[in-house]
């Protein structure tokens, strides 16, 4: 189930205009991606730890997050060393260790930290209703937003009917193997999954037919751009433009 | 009942999903201003698709569609009538698709063009109504069954219908919910059509009933006594009606 741990607070962050938050975090989080030099991505991992002790989320929960992501950054830190071309090679027995894929590696994970940690602070701490509307206000198509909202609505209706599906068979003795018949009723499963979904768009967009819905989606949301948001946007530029700086000065 | 002021009528109407079965055959169905019916008959009867080609989602294969005294033709003139008549979907997860229950609430009310500041006017005092003041920021698919069937009824009442078309809206739902669903139906004046399977709920609620059977309805006042008499005689004898 999607929760919005973050997204309850009252801190400096959470009193930010979303659109501010959603603008920053993306210049900043594009900046970051496209760093390559150690100097700039140390400055950004540390940038970003500031940003989320401001945004006063509970730290262990960030933990398991990054932990997660984490996780999966593990196997660049076991593939890269041994695939990366380089030149120094150290080498132990037949296995060719390149010094360059664990450079690599750091890199990476120095970089989807630091992105991670901003979302968290600047992104997860509004509601996702909130972010679709300041997408938006921020001029993104009202389709995409659109599909992006539904999408989240959605998701846990189609889980829940996926797990029906999937009790259903279990319970009439199915086991998965890597049989035909094991493969067919996964086919199954999929085809069903999807003609349910549809049916189920169907019947969502008839009731908002039923409820006068002419293809435009109203926001409820009040948006202040403030000082203090102006502020932020202007400290967040500041700060990304020094990153980039310092990955110009330091590329030779 | 006020005779003069007709709100449906259907007049000969024949529906099918696919040609070798038809749903609805020559069906007609007069409803006026004031009548609260209930219609109980058996799944697969074609409950659902009357209240479907009332609102203007399905179209009939031939016979004619009238609410409000205009002929209903085209997308264009249901498009002009949906917001006074509010359909309860059976299943209220196909009804709230915004965030927020404030939200879905005022999905309506700004879809008729009202302002901001009226539609969460509105939304607010119709959630108050129904005992809901402490849902307005809570999360729709996280919300109970009883609470999302609430809270849809809810959304169709923010539209300020005329009449209310109620599938089944006591399906699966807590002894509560069901108390609360007929305590607000009784106190609202307003007229409606209700679905159910519940004999005692359209006793409570409605001042007819009807019933379906091939494709037709039918006035039925022996309903009652028809289904009473079975439940004593075959009581745990599978059968058939
Ligand atoms: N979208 C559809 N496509 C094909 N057949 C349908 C569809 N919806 C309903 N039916 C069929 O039409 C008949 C009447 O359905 P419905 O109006 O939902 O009945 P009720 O609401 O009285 O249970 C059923 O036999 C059902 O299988
Ligand atoms: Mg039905």
């Amino acid at each position: 189930m999607i929760e919005e741990p973050f997204a309850a607070g009252n801190s400096i962050i959470h009193r930010i205009d979303p659109r501010f938050r959603v603008a920053a975090a993306t210049f900043y989080s594009f900046t970051v991606a496209l760093c390559y030099e150690f100097q700039p991505l140390i400055a950004a991992l540390a940038v970003s730890m500031v940003s989320v002790l401001l945004s006063g989320v509970g730290l262990k929960k960030v933990f398991k997050r990054l932990a997660l992501v984490n996780v999966f950054i593990l196997l660049f830190w076991i593939v890269l060393p041994l695939t990366y071309a380089g030149n120094t090679v150290y080498s132990l027995g037949p296995v060719h260790v390149y010094p360059a894929g664990i450079v690599f590696a750091a890199k990476i994970t120095i970089k989807s930290n630091a992105i991670l940690m901003v979302l968290i602070s600047f992104i997860a701490t509004m509601t996702f209703a909130t972010l679709g509307h300041s997408l938006s206000r921020l001029r993104i198509p009202e389709k995409l937003v659109f599909l992006l909202m539904i999408t989240y609505r959605y998701i846990f209706v189609i889980q829940q009917e996926y797990q029906k599906i999937i009790r259903s068979i279990k319970i009439r003795g199915f086991k998965p193997k890597t049989t035909l018949h094991s493969y067919k009723t996964f086919a199954y499963v999929i085809g069903m999954l999807l003609i349910r979904a549809s049916e189920r768009a169907d019947r969502v967009y008839n009731a908002m037919r039923c409820r006068g819905f002419k293809g435009k989606y109203y926001s409820l949301t009040d948006f202040q751009a403030d000082t203090k948001s102006w502020v932020f946007v202007t400290i967040v530029s500041g700060v990304t433009l020094g990153i980039l700086l310092m990955e110009v000065l330091f590329n030779e | 009942m006020n005779k003069n002021q007709i709100i449906i009528k259907m007049s000969g109407v024949h529906f099918s999903y696919s040609e070798e079965s038809p749903i609805l055959k020559d069906l007609d169905f007069e409803f006026f201003k004031g009548d609260k019916v209930g219609i109980i008959a058996p799944n697969g009867s074609g409950k659902t698709t009357l209240f479907h080609l009332i609102m203007g989602l399905l179209k009939p294969v031939s016979g004619s569609v009238e609410i409000f005294g205009r002929s209903m033709e085209a997308e264009q003139d249901f498009a002009g009538i949906r917001h006074r008549i509010g359909l309860l979907f059976q299943d209220a997860d196909d009804q709230l698709f915004c965030p927020t229950v404030l939200e879905d609430v005022s999905f309506g009310p700004l879809n008729m063009g009202k302002s901001k500041k009226k539609a969460i006017e509105i939304s607010k005092r119709t959630l108050d109504f129904l005992g809901l003041s402490a849902f307005e920021n809570r999360i729709t698919f996280k919300l109970s069954g009883g609470e999302k069937k609430l809270v849809s009824l809810a959304t169709v009442l923010s539209m300020e219908p005329e009449v209310l078309l109620l599938d089944e809206p006591l399906t699966g739902l807590d002894i509560k919910t069901q108390t609360t669903i007929t305590r607000v139906l009784k106190k609202m004046n307003i007229s409606y059509i209700i679905i159910s399977h519940n004999i005692e709920f359209l006793e409570a609620t409605t001042s007819i009933t009807l019933t379906m059977h091939n494709g037709k309805i039918y006035t039925d006042d022996q309903v009652h006594v028809h289904i009473h008499d079975h439940a004593h005689v075959h009581g745990n004898v599978p059968h058939k009606h």
